[in-house]
């Protein structure tokens, strides 16, 4: 048996078997580092998930903008950044939701926050 | 005279500092003070006129992915192109690098039980070049000197440790000092400082524990390199364990390595702090 880290209260650590199990949704978003599949996605998502062989739950969480569902099957935070952006979903957006409040509440949180 | 390390650099990576450099919204009042701590630093960095910046980074998905994953790697190439991270490919020009310096690292490093993955060919993104935005801005005539990015995989755990980081330090430092050519080398360790950016911790900053991680890599850099990965991401959230970068650089610093500049700011979720060491 390996060592695994031990847990943090309301943290995902990405490991390997958190990296096994996202294994197509992080797929799926490597490739949207090309132009032409953003606009892929964008023309037709469904389409899109069927060409990385999402499973049905995979396919609910992007459908969805379930960005908290994304971390937890497995997609690691600096790929879900780039399913945000083809979305209109910035990072604090995502945070925001990951919190459990809304943009605004999350901005009203922040020391100065124009710095966006 | 052979190559010699001239500073070390240990600043945040923080990628909306991209933008705002493209759109030349350096004034603007919410990121000003970060970028007029870097004005002193710029001018010391050109009365010290480095030939090469040694860029110790992560990716965050634009070239490596994890269908194969490397836990060192390190650039030999002579230039490096502009990665797309998923927003587009930023309006830089390629960075030049230093082939021959490169492949006397890694043989040097390899030797020294550092395996690394070498890479001919590495496009780099917001952990590489925000920091040169920061420290070695660009002109229409490209950069103003040479790199070489070493990519750590502070991403997918299983990491390297801190002490391990700090120990490719010292490798570096060696490696350098053992390359024939009379170059002046700056050692930049990036990311950090405190922040998370998933669950429901989303936005956790821990100032304090920023401001003492700098005391002690100033003061007890050795002993910082028995923190653990638990305890940096308890304190300062899980993607401030990228601070085992900083490592590296202080490693490759002499242990008598001089303080010069010290800032830190926190607007929104991450704790964006510089020390400059000259040696």
């Amino acid at each position: 048996m390996g060592i695994s880290i031990k847990e943090i209260p309301d943290t995902s650590i990405f490991d390997l078997r958190l990296s096994r199990r996202g294994v197509r949704l992080n797929r799926m978003c490597a490739a949207l580092c090309d132009p032409g599949n953003r606009d892929a996605f964008k023309a037709d998502e469904e389409t899109f998930m069927a060409r990385f062989r999402l499973s049905e739950d995979e396919k609910a969480l992007i459908r969805k903008r379930d960005f908290a569902g994304m971390i937890e099957h497995g997609m690691n935070i600096y790929f879900m950044l780039k399913i945000g952006s083809v979305t209109g979903n910035s990072l604090y957006r995502m945070g925001a939701q990951m919190r459990g409040e809304s943009y605004e509440e999350f901005l009203a949180t922040r020391n100065i926050k124009d710095a966006v | 005279m052979p190559s010699k390390i001239v500073a070390g650099i240990g600043l945040s990576h923080v990628p909306s500092v991209g933008p705002v450099v493209d759109r030349g919204r350096q004034s603007a009042p919410a990121w000003k003070p970060l970028f007029d701590a870097y004005v002193p630093v710029r001018e010391w960095l050109a009365r010290l006129k480095p030939d090469v910046a040694i860029v110790v980074y992560n990716d965050h998905g634009a070239d490596f992915t994890f269908d194969k994953y490397p836990t060192f790697a390190l650039g030999a190439a002579e230039r490096y192109a502009i990665a797309d991270e998923g927003f587009g490919t930023r309006p830089l020009p390629e960075v030049p690098g230093d082939a021959e310096f490169s492949i006397h690292l890694c043989e040097e490093l390899i030797q020294a039980e550092f395996d690394l993955t070498v890479c001919q060919e590495m496009g780099v993104e917001h952990g590489f070049l925000v920091p040169m935005n920061l420290c070695f801005p660009h002109t229409a005539s490209g950069w103003p000197l040479k790199s070489v990015p070493l990519q750590v995989n502070v991403i997918q755990h299983p990491l390297p440790t801190a002490r391990r980081c700090y120990r490719l330090g010292q490798a570096l430092r060696k490696a350098v000092s053992s390359y024939k050519e009379d170059l002046k080398v700056v050692v930049l360790g990036t990311g950090g400082m405190s922040h998370q950016l998933q669950g429901r911790r989303f936005g956790f900053m821990n100032e304090k524990f920023d401001q003492w991680f700098l005391d002690q890599l100033e003061a007890d850099p050795d002993a910082l390199a028995s923190l653990s990965h638990h305890k940096i991401m308890e304190e300062a959230g899980a993607e401030a364990v990228e601070l085992i970068m900083w490592l590296t650089m202080r490693g490759a610093l002499s242990p008598k390595a001089k303080r010069v500049h010290r800032h830190y700011y926190a607007p929104m979720t991450t704790g964006m702090g510089l020390i400059t060491f000259q040696d």
